[in-house]
C-alpha cells in the first residue's frame, strides 16, 4: 500500500516527508529495542516504534527503512524532525498504540518482515 | 478471550503458570520500554515484548497483565523465570516477530468483539 | 551538529572520532561512513553491512567508553573497519558475545539500546571479526567486509 493510504489507516499526522506518500509499502517491524531493529529489519520496512530519539532516524538510514511510524500519540522533538529531514526519511505519528497500529496494517495486508540472521549468509 | 485460547491459536510456547490458562485477556500492549509499559498498558492485557529480564515479571504483576509473550524466539533469563513461576505470571514464548504476533491477537480479540 | 566527528580523509582511509556519553552525536559517523561507501559505488549490502557494523560499534562507544575512533578503508577485495576504544574493556569477551548479555544501565535501556545484541550483530554481519580488550585500558574491534557479492 501507499504511504498515503498508511496515513488514512492510522490517522496519522505526516510530521515529515509530504513528499514521499506515495512509495510503496509491503512490511514493517515492530520494537523500541533498536538493536533487534539492526539485526532483523529488511530494507525499504516500516518501522513501527514509540521512540523518538535521533538514533531511530540514525538506524532508520542505516537499514533504508521506508518511513517511521510513531505510536502512542509521541510527537517527535525539534532535532529528530531536523535530521529526519536531513537524511530524508518520512515520520508519521498515530495516536494508536502499537499493538492495534499492528493490527490495522496487518489486516490490510502489511506483514512481518522478520529475517532470521545466519552467520556469514547473503541474507542482505 | 482466555490466554489458553491465545496460546493454541497463535502455537505459543508456555513457560511459566499453566493454572493460569482460564485468565482472561481484555487487550493487548507491545512495547520495551518499561517505563512507558507501566504509564500506557492495562490490567487484563497480553503483554508483548522482547525484555527478558526478571524486570518485566515485576513490571506484569503490577499492573496486573494476563500474561507475557517474548518474541523471536527470545526465552526468559533465568531468574525471570524463576521469579515468574514464584509470582504465578504467564511467561510465553513466540517465534514470531512483534509485529505480526500483535497483530494477529489485536485481530483475534477484535473478531470476538 | 557533528561537533563530535573529525574526520580526516587520507587517500581512502577515513578516520573520526567519537565523544563518549555523547548520544546526540552518536550514529552521524556511521551516516557518514555510509554516504561515502554509497558514492563510491558499493554494492548496497556491502554499504548496508558495512553501515550497521559501523552503528553498532559506535553506540558501544559512546554508551561505554570515554572515547573512541572508527577507522575504515576499502580496498579492491573488502571494507576494513577498525574500531579502537578508551574505556573499561571488557573483562569476559565471550560473555560479552552472548545475545542478551548487557551491562547497560537503566538510562541506556530507556533510550532504546542495551539489549545486549551489539557484539553479536557486529560478528553477524561481518565476514571476519577480531576483538581484543584489556580491563581499565580499552577494546579494539577489526571488522572485514567482503566485496565479492555478484547481488546488488
Amino acid at each position: 500500500m501507499k504511504l498515503s493510504e498508511v496515513r488514512d489507516l492510522l490517522q496519522a499526522e505526516v510530521i515529515v516527508g509530504h513528499e514521499k506518500l506515495d512509495i510503496e509499502v509491503k512490511t514493517a517491524f515492530g520494537a523500541d529495542l533498536m538493536s533487534d531493529v539492526l539485526a532483523f529489519a529488511k530494507s525499504g520496512s516500516m518501522l513501527i516504534t514509540g521512540l523518538t530519539n535521533t538514533q531511530v532516524v540514525r538506524i532508520a538510514n542505516v537499514l533504508d527503512i521506508a518511513a517511521i511510524i510513531l505510536v502512542r500519540g509521541k510527537k517527535p522533538p525539534q532535532e529528530t524532525v531536523a535530521l529526519a529531514k536531513e537524511l530524508h526519511i518520512p515520520i508519521l505519528a498515530t495516536k494508536y498504540i502499537l499493538f492495534e497500529t499492528a493490527g490495522r496494517l496487518y489486516a490490510h495486508g502489511i506483514v512481518g518482515c522478520l529475517e532470521k540472521v545466519e552467520s556469514g549468509s547473503e541474507r542482505i | 478471550m482466555d490466554i489458553k485460547t491465545i496460546v493454541e491459536k497463535l502455537n505459543l510456547q508456555l513457560r511459566s503458570a499453566a493454572d493460569r490458562l482460564n485468565s482472561s485477556v481484555t487487550g493487548g500492549y507491545t512495547g520495551d520500554l518499561l517505563s512507558d509499559v507501566m504509564a500506557n498498558s492495562h490490567a487484563g492485557d497480553i503483554w508483548i515484548t522482547r525484555q527478558v529480564h526478571q524486570n518485566i515479571v515485576a513490571v506484569a504483576t503490577l499492573k496486573e497483565h494476563a500474561g507475557i509473550v517474548l518474541v523471536n524466539a527470545c526465552e526468559p533469563a533465568k531468574d525471570t523465570l524463576e521469579k515468574a513461576i514464584a509470582e504465578n505470571v504467564p511467561i510465553m514464548v513466540s517465534d514470531l516477530p512483534a509485529f505480526e504476533l500483535s497483530a494477529r491477537i489485536f485481530n483475534l480479540l477484535r473478531e470476538k468483539e | 551538529m557533528n561537533l563530535a566527528v573529525n574526520a580526516s580523509e587520507h587517500s581512502d582511509k577515513y578516520s573520526f572520532e567519537i565523544e563518549g556519553g555523547n548520544f546526540n552525536a552518536a550514529g552521524t559517523v556511521s551516516t557518514r561512513l555510509k554516504s561515502i561507501l554509497k558514492q563510491m559505488g558499493l554494492p548496497d549490502d556491502v554499504v548496508r553491512k558495512s553501515a550497521i557494523v559501523s552503528y553498532e560499534a559506535e553506540i558501544n562507544i559512546v554508551s561505554y567508553a570515554t572515547k573512541g575512533t572508527i577507522q575504515f578503508s576499502v580496498n579492491p577485495e573488502s571494507v576494513v573497519i577498525d574500531v579502537w576504544d578508551e574505556g573499561p574493556g571488557i573483562p569476559d569477551i565471550e560473555l560479552a558475545m552472548q545475545p542478551g548479555y548487557s551491562t547497560a544501565n537503566q538510562q541506556i535501556r530507556e533510550m532504546g539500546f542495551g539489549a545486549g545484541m551489539g557484539l553479536y550483530n557486529i560478528k553477524t554481519y561481518s565476514d571476519q571479526f577480531d576483538i581484543h580488550s584489556e580491563v581499565n585500558k580499552g577494546t579494539h574491534l577489526k571488522m572485514v567486509i567482503h566485496r565479492n557479492s555478484d547481488k546488488k
